[in-house]
């Protein structure tokens, strides 16, 4: 086929017409094949997929405490159970919100306070751990390797050894939640300041602007949309996972969730209230940050 | 260009340079008045009161140390010589550590001139260099000692209780019994515990010298003394973080499988009914508003604790996350490739599935693999509060307050599972949509 290309005038018509039919057999036969190929390939991952998850579906149900087929039926006992005493209550659950909402405003203040201490220590790290911006160059390996190690661990882990240390209460959940959080914006942050414009800061730094002053003038106005949104972000997995370490000991209305659900049937009134203070405020954030995040994102579309 | 028409930009001007200044003030002088507020709300005044610093200390040295207990008492008259005081960690009868000497008066050296003996009829001798010798008898309930009346404060007394603490090592007096902490650097036992032939053999030793079990093999009976360790538990450890990557990995993918055809109920492209639009979308709302922690609870209830609970409570969250993104990229579909396809006469069905579904599934992955990675750090944390995994075990280690090696080991084993499962996901990643850069 190739020759055919070259040769000029009829001679060409005549190559592709008695030659033509043959090569698209060709390219044919050779795609079937390649699609069966592909085909077998997406099957047997496919295949291997669904044994995976079959098999650590029965590993997980076998080293459950209550089976799964056996447990299904009674998903929506517990929660009527608290339903029903709830509404027969329900006179009292406004006093019993009220009771709790302190308990929520530390909550949410844990939340709050770690976002802020985070996203002060995230800005640090990424400024330091990226190409092109970072004061000590040579340590940019260095302060990525701190955020990636800052970022694997648990906020559970730093909050179970802080209780310890410092006894229960918001301190131990602030601390962990803001290493964490650090660690989190670190690297998002850092990818958003790759891509800044280094033209700011050459300027600034040809006025003799010290590398604080560099970053506080010309990097941060360039990117702080996106630090906004993605804190926005951030704040919203905050509450959630400051409710969690409240569950474990760390105050706040988890620590009450934990305490109310251990008072059992009687009581359901109570954890009732704190299910719905929680929920509603999750919703509430998350709403109120999707929208100003959108607000944030479709400004620097345009 | 005149004055007249300069002033209003000038006013305009001045006036977006004052708002400047008053965000550029105002918001730092808020965050201050915000965290003043929580100084007193959290009360970090008051922290330095409520920490305990013993506790510190005890988790700084011991997560790096071992001790071996030497243990009498004083009722039997029997000592016991144990790894961190506990039962499988026992030397065997008629074993004894080598800074142990003496039959009838058994004398422990402690190092640096510090010496414990325990001498017949429950008396105790302790000698620490620049202090005078003390001398404690154990009188059934009571101690009677020859201690000064102000004491160091490395010492503790009361006739119940004597309390010692060294540089070399910690020694505890009660009527009951009288231990002393000998503190060595290390993880010990960390491969073998001491009733296992391999124990203080070196690798070499362990792989080419003679057979060491007469009835097994070296290698296999060494690989099988340090997984069934009794005091590390290696096999228990690895099966708790494989619960915890299941956790994960089920219900990430299970979450994926469930969002997806729903994701196509939420896209308004796909769905022209509003009322089954919205409520699929509230749908996905609600799942993610309860979150994980309730949906924790609440299955707990129904099925136990277990791996099983913490996959459920991450599946149905996460088929709320899912689903909100994944319609959210469906929306987003170019409709030029779906006119393509649709072109050539396919029908619906073939349309998603070539006119769609190659479009979504980059978005899709990189989702779904990265909160693989995200949601292996949760499922340790779920696993902390329905008991499953690594967190339970993580929990359990803390709570005891004394096993802080294991409580480091387990720390150091969860920072590495989520950073090989970062490690992993990304890898995946670029395998299958190709580098982010």
């Amino acid at each position: 086929m190739p020759a055919g290309i070259f040769v000029s005038g009829d001679r060409m018509a005549d190559i592709s017409l008695s030659g033509g039919p043959r090569a698209v057999d060709n390219i044919q036969s050779s795609y079937l094949e390649q699609v069966q190929r592909r085909r077998l390939y997406g099957g047997l991952t496919l295949l291997i997929f669904i044994v995976l998850m079959a098999a650590g579906f029965n590993v997980a149900d076998s080293r459950n405490a209550g089976g799964f087929w056996d447990g299904l039926h009674q998903i929506g006992d517990y929660p009527s159970e608290v339903l029903s005493e709830a509404w027969d209550k329900r006179a009292d659950l406004p006093r019993l919100i009220a009771k709790y909402f302190p308990a929520l405003v530390e909550t949410i203040n844990i939340a709050a306070v770690s976002t802020l201490i985070g996203v002060a220590g995230g800005i640090i790290l990424s400024l330091l751990g990226t190409r092109g911006l970072a004061k000590w160059p040579r340590l940019i390996p260095l302060f990525r390797r701190i955020s990636d190690i800052m970022r694997a661990v648990p906020e559970i882990v730093i909050a179970l050894v802080l209780i310890f240390i410092l006894g229960g209460g918001p301190v131990p959940a602030m601390i962990a939640i803001s290493i964490h959080t650090a660690g989190a914006l670190a690297k998002m942050f850092s990818e958003v300041a790759e891509n800044a414009d280094l033209k700011p800061v050459e300027g600034l730094s040809s006025t003799g602007a010290t590398w604080s002053q560099r970053m506080m003038l010309g990097v941060l106005p360039q990117v702080a949309p996106n630090y906004v949104s993605y804190s926005l972000l951030r704040f919203e997995i905050n509450i959630r996972a400051s409710a969690i370490l409240g569950f474990v000991g760390a105050g706040g209305i988890g620590y009450e969730l934990r305490n109310a659900m251990g008072w059992g049937a009687g009581r359901f009134d109570e954890a009732a209230a704190i299910f719905i203070l929680l929920f509603s405020t999750i919703v509430f954030f998350d709403q109120v940050s999707s929208r100003y995040r959108n607000r944030l994102t479709e400004g620097q579309g345009q | 260009m005149t004055a007249t028409d300069l002033s209003p930009t000038k006013q305009e001007a001045d006036k977006l340079f004052q708002r400047k200044r008053l965000i550029g003030f105002g918001i730092p002088a808020v965050v201050f008045a915000y965290l003043v507020y929580i100084f007193f709300a959290f009360d970090i005044s008051g922290l330095a009161g409520r920490a305990n610093l013993d506790n510190a200390v005890t988790l700084a040295s011991d997560s790096w140390s071992h001790k071996i207990h030497v243990t009498r008492d004083n009722r039997s008259g029997e000592i016991t010589y144990a790894f961190e005081g506990e039962r499988k960690g026992r030397y065997p009868a008629g074993q004894r550590p080598d800074w142990v000497s003496g039959d009838e008066i058994i004398e422990i050296d402690l190092g640096a001139d510090h010496v414990v003996r325990y001498l017949p009829e429950n008396r105790t001798e302790i000698e620490v260099p620049g202090f005078p010798k003390i001398e404690v008898q154990a009188e059934g309930r009571s101690l009677t000692n020859n201690l000064p009346d102000d004491l160091p404060e490395w010492i503790s007394a009361s006739n119940r209780r004597i309390g010692i603490t060294t540089e070399e090592g910690r020694i505890t007096l009660t009527g009951a019994r009288t231990e002393v902490f000998n503190y060595f650097p290390g993880w010990e036992l960390f491969w073998f515990t001491l009733d296992s032939p391999y124990y203080g053999h070196s690798i070499g030793s362990i792989l080419f010298g003679e057979r060491l079990d007469p009835a097994r093999s070296n290698i296999t009976g060494a690989v099988s003394d340090w997984w069934n360790n009794k005091m590390w538990r290696h096999k228990d450890v690895a099966w708790a973080i494989g619960e915890t990557i299941l956790m994960a990995f089920l219900g990430t993918m299970g979450a994926a499988m469930l969002a997806l055809p729903l994701a196509f109920l939420a896209a308004k492209r796909f769905t022209p009914i509003l009322l089954l639009r919205a409520v699929t979308r509230r749908l996905f709302d609600f799942v993610r508003g309860v979150d994980a922690l309730i949906w924790t609870v609440v299955l707990a209830r129904a099925f136990g604790p277990g791996p099983l609970t913490g996959t459920l409570a991450i599946l149905i969250t996460d088929t709320g996350t899912f689903g909100k993104t994944f319609s959210e990229a469906l929306e987003n579909v170019d409709q030029k490739q779906i006119e393509g396809v649709s072109s050539t006469g396919a029908k619906p069905l073939q349309r998603y599935r070539f006119g769609v579904i190659p479009q979504v599934v980059p978005v899709l992955l990189a989702q779904i693999l990265y909160f693989l990675e995200s949601n292996t750090r949760s499922a340790t944390i779920i696993g902390a509060i329905t008991g499953g995994g690594i967190g339970l075990m993580l929990t359990q280690a803390i709570q005891t307050q004394k096993d802080w090696e294991e409580v480091a080991y387990y720390i150091v084993l969860i920072i590495v599972m989520v950073m090989f499962m970062d490690w992993f996901s990304g890898w995946l990643r670029g395998k299958l949509i190709g580098r982010k850069d």
